[in-house]
């Protein structure tokens, strides 16, 4: 193994976003077992320097591959050029179709900041939230649900589709931050918007 | 490679275990004790570590240092909040944390070093071999610097340590180690100082840490400071006094309000008996007002579990086991709150004050190369980020990422001919950086060029004991960047080998002077108990016995006042013998009376 392979060489993988999470666990360990540094106490202090940094290359594309939403954006990193170790989530840029709502909500966490929260404004701030969580949850949905495309693209329709991830993928980051202000604004936990992570 | 022990330095007590024939073993003191007390006093005559030490905690409080793991690799502002009901002085100072004894002033590794050189005696003494290498436990949501300053206790002490390990990780090694916990489970850790929660998958021998969350000043102390307060106003309020300002008045209140903790995990209700000067205070108190006073802090808990399952992405019912760690999970609230959070009953199958220091004996004896099979991987708790324009952090590593891990970032200048590129690195969850820790501050020295010419990669990478190393190259020229670090609330590498060499130079007479005040000690108590027991029943002494006795008396006083320990020993045993007969004497009249007053009370009845 090298440290300048990509995320999917390091496990063997073609770059596609289906991914077998079990398949990819138990290759996990084993390459966990092969380089781990508790295994190579003994070893020269360059063979123990080697075994941190390969160690440390196997969690980090461990960490950005189980997860189907943080592969997709390490995907589209690499297809835009980036390095391995650099995974750019893209630009926060609000859905084109949510703009008007994302002024309103905007004004009204800005209104929240400087004047504090009236019934009113609270129960519409808890309405948007539950709206762009639920919008939220439908972005992820879209993106995953077009793993299978990626997958069988010809090396010709890759480009759009890298594309249209990434402006997904901004919407989406973008929804996350508007979220949290929410949550923040409204004083509550955002421990309701548990999504993904792990299986 | 000779042989490793694992240390569980703990906040109120500390072990030394090993690995004996695939059986994790904890080292027993001479006198059959495993549990250290993680106390050192700084007495006049010379340094005392565990019991003899903790004798000294209402004798010289302001010499005698306990629960310094609290003040490891912690900065003057993060601490003060605490300070007031430690007896000793906590000078404040820019960087590390200094403690007053007397004339001078120690670091908390310093501190720390000594009851580790203690564990390290204790070891070799036990095994018969020296002993250089260790794995030490702390807890799962230590920083960077409270896991760098346990390295340095470690060094000044005569260790090697090879590994940092979490405490509940370490613990669910010793578990798993005799196949006690399977599949997912969480390991709540509640010390005397600290609070962790990990949260494990258990599968084919890989330990692998899904998250952890914590609080580095949650434990057992704080209910006791919490019995502390509620004593002092009660005393306020009964007797008219406060003894607040009496350092050894608390230092007392601080131990029985302890004792009486532990007693009431066992039984329903207890009583204090506390002579002072010029009262005796008397209290009985029930498990019910503990509970009352501590609630707040074991509810305190139950926010970082929930959290720890977040950021694992599991929800209670998909946690198969729960296991308690730590002393003060014996208290039966915090059981219950523990059941109630996670749905399920939770189990201390291993003794919770021995299984961190069986873990870390397990960790130890897989760096030797004795187990193969088995392999933890740990995450880092506190994501790790940068600096930025305008005071925002700019995070690098998020926490709960699987250790080893690594992160690469590119810097330039923004002044033609900058030669120095100041980086300062935090711990931590909040947006500003300075809402979190500062770890560190790095300068990088770079060639001067134009502005925004020089690219300048840095790659933070933190190791399998969550400690950070950092490089920085100069892409252009591909030369390793300078990096100067100047650990915020750390010791720098002069100061530790300082401390290093200081240590060897005091080793030998530390222990003399250790074993010269137990001696004294020990003289002291057997000398007062004589006179109390002549006091009481010299009537009882036959002739020329109380010659004999005043005579061993007066002659240990002689002795106890120079400095040979030996002669202060052989004549405490030679009072101890001188009087052997009269004690007998007075025990059996103690007896008779005891005796006689029953049957009166029987008589009485039977009226």
């Amino acid at each position: 193994m090298t440290r300048d392979q990509d995320y999917f060489a390091v496990f063997e993988l073609p770059r596609k976003l289906a991914v077998d999470g079990d398949a990819l666990q138990r290759r996990f360990y084993e390459l966990s077992r092969r380089h781990h540094p508790d295994f190579h106490q003994g070893a020269s202090a360059e063979a123990q320097g080697e075994a941190l940094a390969t160690s440390a290359l196997v969690n980090r594309a461990y960490r950005a591959l189980r997860d189907p939403l943080a592969r997709v954006e390490y995907l589209v990193a690499l297809e835009s050029g980036g390095a391995p170790g650099d995974e750019s989530k893209g630009k926060p840029r609000p859905p084109m179709d949510l703009l008007e709502e994302m002024m309103e909500v905007q004004e009204g966490l800005m209104e929240a900041r400087a004047a504090g929260l009236g019934a009113d404004e609270r129960a519409r701030l808890t309405e948007s939230r539950r709206h762009l969580a639920e919008r939220y949850q439908a972005e992820e949905a879209a993106i995953v649900g077009r793993f299978g495309d990626w997958d069988r693209a010809a090396a010709g329709e890759r480009g759009a589709l890298v594309a249209w991830f990434k402006e997904r993928l901004a919407a989406r980051a973008y929804l996350r931050t508007v979220i949290d202000d929410l949550g923040e604004a409204l004083g509550e936990d955002t421990e309701t918007h548990v999504a993904h992570r792990r299986h | 490679m000779s042989r490793i022990v694992g240390i569980d330095l703990g906040t109120t007590n500390s072990l030394v275990a090993y690995v004996e024939g695939g059986i994790p073993k904890v080292i027993p003191d001479a006198e059959g004790k495993a549990l250290l007390p993680s106390i050192v006093a700084y007495t006049p005559d010379g340094v005392l570590v565990g019991e003899p030490a903790r004798r000294q905690l209402v004798r010289q409080p302001t010499r005698t240092i306990y629960s310094v793991k609290r003040l490891m690799g912690r900065g003057y502002a993060d601490v003060e909040g605490e300070l007031t009901l430690f007896p000793f002085a906590v000078e404040p100072a820019a960087e590390v944390v200094r403690i007053r004894v007397g004339e001078r002033t120690v670091t908390p590794p310093e501190v720390s070093a000594h009851v580790l050189r203690a564990l390290k005696l204790r070891a070799e003494a036990h095994l018969d071999e020296p002993i250089e290498q260790a794995v030490i436990t702390v807890p799962a949501y230590f920083s960077d610097a409270q896991r760098q300053a346990t390295k340095d206790a470690g060094r000044i002490a005569g260790l090697e340590v090879l590994r940092i390990v979490n405490e509940p990780t370490a613990a669910s090694l010793a578990y798993g180690l005799q196949r006690l916990a399977q599949g997912t489970i969480a390991v709540y850790d509640l010390g005397g100082g600290t609070f962790d929660i990990s949260i494990l998958r258990v599968k084919d021998g890989i330990f692998e840490v899904l998250a952890t969350n914590g609080n580095t000043h949650l434990g057992g102390d704080d209910f006791d400071r919490a019995m502390v307060e509620w004593l002092l106003a009660d005393i306020r309020e009964r007797h008219g006094t406060d003894l607040s300002g009496d350092a050894e008045a608390v230092q007392e209140l601080r131990l029985a309000a302890e004792a009486a903790k532990c007693r009431l995990s066992a039984s329903p209700r207890t009583a204090l008996t506390l002579p002072f000067e010029r009262f005796t205070y008397r209290r009985d108190i029930s498990r019910e007002d503990v509970e009352a006073l501590i609630t707040p802090l074991v509810e305190a808990t139950l926010g970082p579990c929930r959290m720890a399952l977040r950021d694992a992405g599991l929800t209670p019912d998909q946690i198969d086991e729960v296991v308690l760690v730590g002393g003060s999970t014996r208290v039966p609230l915090v059981r219950a709150r523990v059941e109630t959070v996670f749905g399920r009953t939770p189990h201390s199958q291993l003794n919770p004050d021995e299984v961190v220091a069986l873990g870390a004996a397990v960790q130890a004896q897989i760096l030797a190369g004795g187990i193969t099979d088995m392999l933890l991987l740990d995450v880092t708790p506190l994501s790790l980020g940068i600096e930025t324009l305008g005071g925002i952090v700019s995070v690098l590593i998020s926490r709960n990422t699987t250790i080893p891990t690594m992160a690469k970032e590119m810097f330039t200048t923004s002044v033609d001919g900058q030669t120095v590129v100041d980086l300062h690195v935090l711990q931590g969850e909040r947006e500003l950086a300075r809402d979190n820790r500062s770890l560190a501050r790095f300068e990088l020295g770079v060639d001067p060029m134009p502005a925004g010419m020089p690219k300048i990669e840095m790659t933070f990478l933190i190791d399998a004991n969550g400690i950070l190393q950092v490089q920085a190259r100069e892409l252009r020229t591909g030369r390793e960047a300078s990096i100067q670090v100047r650990p915020t609330y750390g010791l720098t590498e002069g100061e530790v080998e300082r401390m290093v060499e200081e240590s060897f130079e005091h080793a030998e007479a530390d222990v003399g002077a250790r074993l010269l005040i137990e001696a004294q000690t020990e003289a002291d108590v057997v000398a007062n108990h004589v006179e109390r027991a002549l006091a009481q029943g010299g009537a009882l002494a036959e002739a020329g016995e109380l010659e004999r006795i005043r005579a061993a008396l007066a002659a240990l006083r002689e002795a106890r006042a120079g400095t040979d320990r030996d002669l202060i020993r052989d004549r405490t045993i030679a009072l101890n013998q001188a009087t052997e007969r009269l004690a007998e004497a007075m025990m059996d009249t103690a007896l008779k009376e005891a005796l006689a007053s029953r049957r009166a009370d029987r008589i009485l009845e039977s009226q």
